[in-house]
C-alpha cells in the first residue's frame, strides 16, 4: 500500500469547491452575495477580459446590472468563460446563474434545452468576412468556398440554409472553439469566416493586425437576436433578469443616465419616480428592494450608454445603433411598461 | 457446515452487489428522468430521422444538409474509418521500420530510431495534431501559389491534391499526427516481439543449414508475429479511438458530427451514447477479427 | 574496457561495407538536419519580444520572442498577473515531489503528498493567510495539467483496485459487472467520457446538487483512468503467488484482511512501474480536456496566442515550447521509473 489514497482530501476539496444551487437561484445569489455569470471566452464588445482579469462588454454590463440590482454591488460577479458548446451545459449544471454570452434565441434552444431566453439585448445577423486580396465583394461569389465556422452555434445551420438557397455549395470547416476557428481563418485555410456581423466587426477591430486587409461582405444571411439565458423552472429568477434588462431600456426612454440618476430621484415625471422606487415599490413583486433599478442604472448606465460604451461611438468599433435603436427612434429595442 | 455457510455468504454478497448496482443505476435513471422532465428537455432517438440541416465539408460518402441526422452520423463514421484505415497501414509500415531499425547492428541507426520513439511518445497526441495542422495551414502557400510536383500533385493551404483526388489539411493533420504518434508505440511492440525470440532459435536453424533469409522468414518472423499481433491489435484500436481528437483540428469525424448534432438538438444523452456504442462496436469487431487471424496464424 | 567499447562501437558503425555506407548516410542526414535546425532555432532566431522583428523573419528563423512575451499566460493561463508567483511555486512543489516519488517511491511520501496537496490548493485558491482568493475558473496552464493528472490518478487508484479485485472475484455477480465496466471504458475514446462528464453529469445529479466544470472533468478523467488502472492492478494481483493467499487463509484471515495486508501490498508493489507508466499517460491525456473548455497547458497556449494578432503567426514556436515541457516531464518521469525498476530488479 505504498500509494495510499493520498490525494483523496484534495480531491474532495476540488470537487466541492464551487458550491452553487439549482432551483431557487435568487436565494442562492443573495446568500452568497455573488452572481455567477457565464460569458464568452473573449469577444471584444460583448465580453472580453483584459490582462488583469477585468471583464468588459455589453453582455458583461448586463451581468453587472443584475448583480447591482440583486446583491447591491456590480463588482460581486464571478465570471465563468464558457465556449459555445459548453455554455448550455454550464447553465444546466448550475455552475452559472445566468448565461450572458452573445447567444441567439431560437425555438429549439428555448423549447428543448431546458432553459429560457429572457429577452433580446442585441439584434444581430450573420455575415461573412473575407480577405480583401481574394477580391470577393459579395456572398454569391463564394461558390464552392471553404468557410470557417465555430461548432455549437447557430451559424453552422444558417450557413447550410444560405448555401442551399443560393446553390453555393459552401464547404464548412467546423472547429470546436472560437479561438481555433479564428486561427484557421487567419492562417488562410478558409476563403471566408462566418459569424454574427457585429462579432465580425469587433474581430476586425481587435484581432487583426491591418483591418484594411479584410472586408465584411454586405449580406446578412440570418436573424440573430442575442439575449441572456436562465435555467427553466425558476420563474422568479427569470422575471428578475428580464425586468432588470427592461429597466435599463426604460431608463434610456426616460432619459435617466448613470450621471443624472441621483438628480432624477427628484424628477417630476411619475414614470421616473416609479422606476427609481421613489413613488412606488416595483421591486417588491420581483422579491427585490425598491432601489433595484436605481442601483442597476447607477452601476452601468441605461441601455444606450451601455451600447455606446461597448460597441458604439465611445468604443473602438464605433458601430451605428441600427436596429438596436429604441423603438421610438425607429429601432427594435422596446421595454414593456414598468408599472 | 462450513461449505454451506460459505455458499450462503457468496449468495448474500452477490445479491447485495446486484442490489447495489441496480439501485445505483435506478438512482441515476430517476435523477435523469426527473431533470429532463422538470427542465422540459425532450429525449429519444426520433431526431435521427429529422433533416440534419448542416453540411459536412469533407465527406467520403455524399451528404447534404437536407438528409437526416443518421446519415450525417454515418458520414462521420465513414470519415473516422477513412482516416483510421490509412493511418493503421502507415503506422504498421513506419513502426515496423523503426522497430527493426532499433534492433539494427548499426549503432547510429538504432540510436536515431530510439530517439524518434522517445521524442514522439512523450508528447501528447493532441499537441502533435495541432502542430501538424498549423504547419499544413499556416506555413504552406495559399491555393493560388501551390507547390506543384509535375502536373500530378499540388500542395497548399487547401490540402494535397493527387491526380485530381484532394485531401484536406484537416485530414492530413489527423493522419500524420496519428501515424507519427502510434508508430513510436508500434516500434516498441515490434522491437519487443523480435527481441523476445531467443537467439538459440536462430542458431539452431543455422545449424540445420538454413539460409539467413529463410531463418528470418520461417523461424523468427512467425514467432515474433505471435507476440506482435495482439499488442498491435490493441495499438490499432487505440489509434482508432485517438482519431476522435480530430475534433480539435476541424476534421468531421464521428465525434465531431455527433457533437454538432448534440449542439443542434440538445439530445446529449442520445448523442454521447451513440458515440460510445459505435466505438464499442468497433472494438468488438476488431477483437473478433484479431482472434480469427490469431487462430489462422496458430503455431502447430 | 574503454578500448573494448570503442572497438565494439567501431564494429557497430563500420563493421561491413553496407554498415559503413549506412553510417555515412545517417551522419550526412544528421549534419544537414542539425545545421538547418540550429540555424532556424538559434542562429537566425529572434529572442526579444519584438513582434515587428519576428514578422520580418518570415519564419526563416524561430521567433522565441513569443515565449518571452507570453510565457506567463502560456504557463499559468488566466491566473491574475500580479499573483503569478503562486502557481509558479505550486508547480515547482508538485514537480519536485513528483520527481521524488518516482525516484524513491515509499509509504512515507503519502504524508508529503497530503501536505503538498493542501499547500498547492491553498496557493492556487488563496482566501487565507493574506492570499487573495482566486476562483478555480481562473486556474490554468501547467499547474492545472499537473493537478488534473495527480487528482485523476489519486481518485482512479482506489476505484481501479476495487474494480481489479471485483474482476478477479469468484462470484459472477461481482466479476461480470466489474469486467463489463472495464471493457466498456477501455473501448471508448476519452473524449466521449469527457462529453459524458460535461454534458450528462448535470443530468445525472439530483436536483439542487451542482458541480463546476473542473469537478465534472475530473470525474470523467477518474472514470476513464480507473478502467486502465484496474487492468494494471489486476496484472499485479495475478503475479502474486497463489500460495500467499492460501497461507493467509490458513492463518485465519478473512477476504478483506488477506487482500489488505497480504495480497494488495505485494500486487501494488509489483505493479508500481506499470502504475507509473499509467500516470505518464494521464499527464499526456489531460491535454484533451481543452476540448471541454478547461485551459490546461495546451488550452492556455491557444488562449494566449489566438486572440493576439501580433503573436498569432508564431504558434509553432508556442507548440514547440509546451511540447518541450510535456516531453521533459514525461521523459524524466519515465527514466526515473526505469531506474527504480532496475534498482529493484537487483536482489
Amino acid at each position: 500500500m505504498d500509494l495510499r489514497f493520498c490525494l483523496l482530501p484534495a480531491l474532495l476539496a476540488l470537487l466541492l469547491s464551487p458550491p452553487a444551487e439549482a432551483g431557487k437561484t435568487l436565494d442562492a445569489v443573495k446568500a452568497r452575495k455573488e452572481l455567477f455569470c457565464g460569458v464568452s471566452t473573449g469577444l471584444a464588445g460583448f465580453s472580453a477580459s483584459d490582462s488583469r482579469g477585468n471583464w468588459q462588454g455589453l453582455d458583461v454590463d448586463i451581468c453587472k446590472a443584475i448583480a447591482a440590482a440583486v446583491v447591491g454591488d456590480p463588482s460581486r460577479v464571478r465570471w465563468t468563460p464558457v465556449n459555445a458548446q459548453q455554455r448550455f451545459a454550464s447553465l444546466q449544471s448550475g455552475e452559472i446563474d445566468l448565461l450572458s454570452r452573445n447567444t441567439t434565441w431560437t425555438l429549439t434552444r428555448d423549447a428543448s434545452l431546458g432553459l429560457h431566453f429572457t429577452g433580446v439585448v442585441f439584434y444581430d445577423g450573420q455575415g461573412f468576412m473575407v480577405a480583401k486580396k481574394s477580391k470577393i465583394t459579395a456572398a454569391r461569389q463564394l461558390a464552392n468556398a471553404e468557410v470557417c465556422v465555430q461548432s455549437g452555434t447557430t451559424t453552422e445551420k444558417n450557413l447550410s440554409d444560405y448555401s442551399r438557397a443560393q446553390n453555393l455549395k459552401l464547404k464548412p470547416v467546423v472547429f470546436e472553439s472560437f479561438e481555433a476557428s479564428l486561427k484557421a481563418f487567419f492562417s488562410g485555410r478558409c476563403r471566408a469566416y462566418t459569424t454574427d456581423a457585429t462579432s465580425l466587426a469587433t474581430i476586425l477591430q481587435r484581432e487583426v493586425k491591418n483591418p484594411g486587409d479584410y472586408a465584411i461582405l454586405p449580406e446578412l444571411i440570418s436573424k440573430e437576436p442575442l439575449g441572456p439565458v436562465v435555467r427553466r423552472g425558476d420563474d422568479e429568477w427569470f422575471a428578475i433578469v428580464k425586468w432588470v434588462v427592461n429597466a435599463l431600456i426604460e431608463a434610456e426612454e426616460l432619459g435617466i443616465t448613470q450621471a443624472n440618476v441621483d438628480a432624477q430621484k427628484a424628477s417630476g415625471d411619475p414614470a421616473v419616480l416609479r422606476l427609481l422606487g421613489v413613488a412606488e415599490d416595483l421591486g417588491k413583486s420581483l422579491q427585490l428592494d425598491r432601489d433595484w433599478a436605481y442601483r442597476a442604472i447607477k452601476a452601468v448606465g441605461n441601455y444606450g450608454e451601455i451600447y455606446e460604451r461597448n460597441l458604439g461611438s465611445a468604443s473602438p468599433v464605433k458601430l451605428a445603433r441600427g436596429a438596436n435603436r429604441l423603438w421610438s427612434k425607429g429601432g427594435l429595442i422596446y421595454a414593456p411598461p414598468l408599472r | 457446515m462450513v461449505e454451506r455457510r460459505r455458499y450462503w455468504r457468496a449468495f448474500a454478497y452477490q445479491a447485495l452487489a446486484i442490489a447495489a448496482i441496480v439501485a445505483a443505476l435506478a438512482y441515476l435513471a430517476h435523477n435523469t428522468a426527473q431533470n429532463l422532465q422538470s427542465r422540459g428537455i425532450p429525449s429519444g432517438f426520433d431526431f435521427l430521422l429529422q433533416a440534419a440541416g448542416f453540411d459536412i465539408g469533407d465527406s467520403l460518402v455524399s451528404f447534404s444538409a437536407g438528409e437526416p441526422y443518421w446519415q450525417a452520423l454515418l458520414a462521420g463514421l465513414a470519415n473516422t474509418l477513412r482516416v483510421a484505415g490509412p493511418a493503421i497501414v502507415l503506422t504498421t509500415l513506419l513502426g515496423t521500420a523503426l522497430g527493426l531499425g532499433r534492433l539494427s547492428s548499426n549503432a547510429l541507426l538504432a540510436g536515431l530510431c530510439g530517439a524518434y520513439v522517445e521524442v514522439f511518445r512523450n508528447i501528447p497526441l493532441l499537441l502533435q495534431l495541432l502542430a501538424w495542422y498549423f504547419v499544413l495551414t499556416d506555413l504552406l502557400p495559399p491555393f493560388d501559389e501551390a507547390w506543384r510536383l509535375g502536373g500530378a500533385a499540388t500542395l497548399s493551404k487547401s490540402g494535397l491534391s493527387l491526380f485530381g483526388a484532394s485531401l484536406t489539411p484537416e485530414f492530413l493533420a489527423v493522419l500524420f499526427g496519428l501515424v507519427c504518434y502510434s508508430a513510436a508505440y508500434m516500434a516498441e511492440i515490434v522491437r519487443a516481439g523480435f527481441g523476445a525470440v531467443p537467439r538459440s532459435q536462430t542458431e539452431a536453424a543455422a545449424a540445420l543449414g538454413m539460409a539467413g533469409r529463410d531463418i528470418q522468414l520461417q523461424v523468427v518472423l512467425p514467432q515474433a508475429l505471435r507476440l506482435i499481433m495482439p499488442a498491435a491489435a490493441n495499438q490499432f484500436l487505440s489509434l482508432t479511438k485517438n482519431s476522435s481528437l480530430a475534433i480539435a483540428v476541424g476534421y468531421p469525424d464521428l465525434v465531431s458530427v455527433a457533437n454538432t448534432a448534440l449542439n443542434q438538438t440538445g439530445r446529449a444523452l442520445e448523442c454521447v451514447s451513440l458515440i460510445m456504442g459505435v466505438y464499442l462496436a468497433l472494438s468488438l469487431a476488431t477483437a473478433i477479427a484479431m482472434r480469427v487471424i490469431e487462430r489462422r496464424l496458430a503455431w502447430p | 574496457m574503454a578500448i573494448g567499447a570503442t572497438t565494439t562501437l567501431r564494429a557497430r558503425l563500420f563493421g561491413s561495407p553496407g554498415n559503413a555506407s549506412l553510417s555515412l548516410l545517417i551522419v550526412a542526414l544528421l549534419l544537414w538536419g542539425l545545421t538547418h535546425g540550429l540555424d532556424w532555432a538559434v542562429l537566425s532566431a529572434q529572442f526579444r519580444p519584438d513582434a515587428e522583428a519576428c514578422r520580418a523573419l518570415d519564419h526563416a528563423g524561430a521567433c522565441w520572442g513569443v515565449i518571452a512575451e507570453k510565457h506567463s499566460q502560456i504557463l499559468f493561463g488566466r491566473y491574475p498577473q500580479q499573483e503569478m508567483w503562486r502557481p509558479a511555486l505550486a508547480t515547482a512543489l508538485l514537480l519536485a515531489l513528483l520527481g521524488q516519488s518516482f525516484l524513491r517511491p515509499r509509504a512515507g511520501l503519502v504524508w508529503a503528498w497530503a501536505v503538498v496537496a493542501a499547500v498547492v490548493l491553498l496557493l492556487l485558491g488563496g482566501g487565507a493567510f493574506g492570499l487573495a482568493a482566486v476562483g478555480a475558473e481562473r486556474w490554468g496552464g501547467l499547474p492545472l495539467t499537473l493537478l488534473l493528472s495527480l487528482a485523476g490518478i489519486a481518485g482512479a487508484l482506489p476505484l481501479g483496485v476495487l474494480l481489479a479485485l471485483g474482476r478477479r472475484s469468484a462470484l459472477p455477480a461481482i466479476s461480470v459487472p466489474c469486467g463489463a465496466y472495464i471493457e466498456l471504458v477501455r473501448g471508448v475514446p476519452l473524449v466521449s467520457l469527457l462529453f459524458l462528464a460535461s454534458f450528462l453529469l448535470p443530468l445525472f445529479l439530483p436536483q439542487g446538487l451542482t458541480m463546476g466544470v473542473l469537478g465534472r472533468v475530473l470525474i470523467g478523467l477518474i472514470l476513464f483512468a480507473a478502467a486502465y488502472l484496474a487492468e494494471v492492478v489486476r496484472g499485479g494481483l495475478q503475479a502474486v503467488p497463489e500460495a500467499q493467499r492460501l497461507q493467509a487463509a490458513a492463518l485465519g484471515l478473512g477476504y478483506w484482511q488477506t487482500q489488505r495486508w497480504v495480497i494488495l501490498p505485494q500486487a501494488l508493489r509489483l505493479a508500481l512501474p506499470a502504475l507509473m507508466n499509467s500516470f505518464i499517460s494521464t499527464i499526456k491525456e489531460t491535454s484533451v480536456v481543452t476540448v471541454v473548455s478547461l485551459y490546461e497547458l495546451t488550452g492556455a497556449l491557444t488562449l494566449a496566442l489566438a486572440g493576439d494578432p501580433d503573436w498569432r503567426p508564431f504558434f509553432l514556436e508556442g507548440y514547440l515550447f509546451i511540447a518541450a515541457i510535456y516531453w521533459l516531464i514525461c521523459f524524466a518521469l519515465s527514466r526515473l521509473s526505469l531506474r527504480f525498476e532496475h534498482r529493484r530488479a537487483r536482489p
